[in-house]
């Protein structure tokens, strides 16, 4: 066996390295991760924000990706050392204070239950509430948007009450329909896409959250308030 | 201007991608194969990333409305020109009005048509690729149909090709000291584990070990495997991230999904491994139905093959232009 076969055959330790409430691991050989491991809440992702904004600026990033409490950075290039890289991101995140984003306020009209609510009847299973109760709970909340991601303009929403968490379907509907009011997790959204989708539909929203042709293709932007405003109950 | 004259489904307009935009969720669409697109443009003297038709369903026939320069890469499929063989990975010059088809693949999955001056539809975002999820880019965000016309973009220095063409290695074998060879049969695929690796404990060798199918369930937006189910130790939800195409991701199911050019641009599944972005092509190229394996790869590993690619792409660029001014000095 010659000598480069026999490094590509020995063991690599998983690279993922932690430090005071985050930690980083490698997407493929140009990303890398950078997860708050603290709690889920608005001050971790005010620290994403800043941390954001500061890797932003790196000359080798390519793109950056905030997600829920975490933040996804692409390259340009592949790096030589991951570990440097690694160790940068831990210091950008140390050194990155709380910011807030200065959002919109966001109404969404929806029709809770109907046709759309496809798991309703699910999440009132898992909870022990009422159909009602669910859906009082998920339109008296006041959510922020984290990030975006997955779909066009899709916004992932932050201020669930845990009371209807729900986890996401093991087999997910195939063909939900854009605008479905979904709960994935601990987080909330609507449909942008109709499509195949893992989260759980209780309600629909009519509305238009992404224009490819605009100056500002998406409607929601990290840091907005989103509010629920029941337009019907059908249950 | 090319008119499509036949084709089947899925096939579109892509470049090299929508960058910059994962953080409002856009997917980055983009050839699948991403060095055949690079060649076929650099042979031509585009821009790398210009616009090319990406054909993964076959037979597939249009006609050239214009004289100008054309080159076939990515998938051998047998084309041919009025009827005359044309040898894959070879820029020719064209008479308006020929008729250029492509037939079903002998070795690999997706040919691109690559055209002197790049297919010439509007940039969205950016980009020239065609969005199938969001339905915008390409063509009118769709798969191209037959009677769609497309039009090319301006030539600023036309290359001479001679008439008997002017061909570059396939990649596969020009880079064959940096791509380790098929096993069994089996496709080698070199991957960087990934944040969940260690989650799934003994499994996490069976990931390595096994040969992995490709399911039918696979398109430009990921490659479903079939085998020997992983599992993570404990169950695990986890907070939307964002990914790339190439991560690996372990559903409740436990069978992977890779994730390809179209993938969503967050997911939430525990990810396993990340395929190294030198091998995405390869992956590219894997029909259904044929089996791979994944190797551990490092960083050091891979941006060493990233430069073997860059500087193939370069050699062709500059050899290219130095061949066709040299065929035109001598006449």
């Amino acid at each position: 066996m010659s000598a480069s076969v026999a490094k590509i055959t020995q063991p690599v330790e998983a690279l993922a390295l932690g430090r005071n409430g985050a930690r980083v691991s490698p997407i493929g050989s140009r990303a890398f991760l950078l997860e708050a491991t603290g709690e889920f809440d608005l001050a971790s992702q005010r620290r994403i924000w800043a941390l954001s904004r500061a890797v932003e600026l790196w000359s080798e990033t390519l793109e950056i990706v905030p997600g829920m409490t975490n933040l996804l950075v692409v390259l340009k290039m592949t790096p030589e050392d991951p570990e440097l890289l690694a160790l940068r991101l831990l210091d950008a995140w140390e050194q990155a204070e709380s910011i807030d984003l200065a959002g919109r306020t966001i109404e969404i009209t929806v029709t809770y239950g109907g046709e759309h609510a496809t798991d309703l009847a699910a999440l009132c299973d898992r909870s022990g509430l009422s159909d009602r109760e669910v859906v009082r709970i998920h339109y008296e909340g006041t959510y922020r948007v984290f990030a975006l991601g997955s779909a066009p303009g899709f916004g992932y929403l932050h201020g669930l009450d845990p009371r209807i968490y729900m986890p996401r379907k093991t087999v997910p509907s195939l063909n939900m329909a854009r605008g479905c009011v979904t709960i994935g997790g601990m987080q909330t959204g609507v449909a942008v896409l109709t499509g195949p989708n893992g989260w759980n539909s209780i309600g629909f929203a009519e509305l238009q959250m992404f224009d490819p042709m605009s100056a500002t293709p998406a409607v929601m932007a990290p840091g907005d308030t989103v509010r629920f405003v029941p337009a019907s109950i059908e249950l | 201007m090319i008119e499509i004259i036949q084709t089947g489904p899925f096939n579109t307009v892509q470049d090299l991608g929508r960058t910059g935009f994962r953080n409002i969720g856009v997917t980055t669409s983009g050839a699948m194969d991403p060095l055949a697109l690079k060649a076929g443009n650099s042979l031509l003297g585009n821009e790398t990333g210009a616009a090319v038709v990406e054909v993964q369903t076959y037979p597939f026939k249009l006609r050239f409305a214009k004289q100008t320069a054309f080159a076939v890469t990515g998938a051998d499929c047998g084309a041919s020109l009025d009827g005359r063989m044309v040898q894959p990975w070879c820029a020719l010059p064209i008479e308006a009005g020929q008729v250029l088809e492509l037939g079903q693949p002998r070795v690999g999955t997706r040919a691109y048509i690559c055209i002197a001056g790049g297919i010439d539809v509007a940039s969205v975002m950016g980009s020239r690729s065609t969005s199938l999820r969001g339905a915008f880019g390409g063509s009118e965000g769709r798969f191209l149909s037959t009677g769609d016309v497309l039009k090319l973009g301006e030539v600023s220095t036309a290359l001479n090709f001679p008439a008997t063409g002017l061909a570059v290695i396939d990649p596969a074998f020009a880079l064959t000291d940096f791509y380790p060879a098929n096993e069994d049969g089996a496709l080698v695929v070199r991957a960087i584990p990934a944040g969940e690796h260690a989650l799934f404990g003994a499994d996490a060798e069976r990931f390595w070990m096994q040969t992995w199918k490709i399911s039918t369930q696979s398109d430009r937006t990921g490659y479903r495997l079939m085998g020997e189910p992983i599992k993570p130790t404990t169950p695990v939800e986890m907070r939307s991230h964002g990914v790339v195409s190439g991560v690996v991701q372990v559903p409740p199911s436990g069978e992977p999904i890779i994730q390809m050019a179209d993938a969503n641009t967050a997911g939430g599944y525990p990810k396993i491994a990340g395929v190294i972005e030198a091998d995405l092509w390869r992956l590219g190229q894997a029909r259904i139905g044929s089996r791979l394996r994944f190797v551990r790869a490092t960083h050091a590993q891979a941006a060493a093959v990233e430069k073997a690619v860059a500087t193939f792409i370069d050699d062709v660029r500059s050899t290219s232009r130095m061949v066709c001014d040299a065929l035109q000095a001598m006449k």
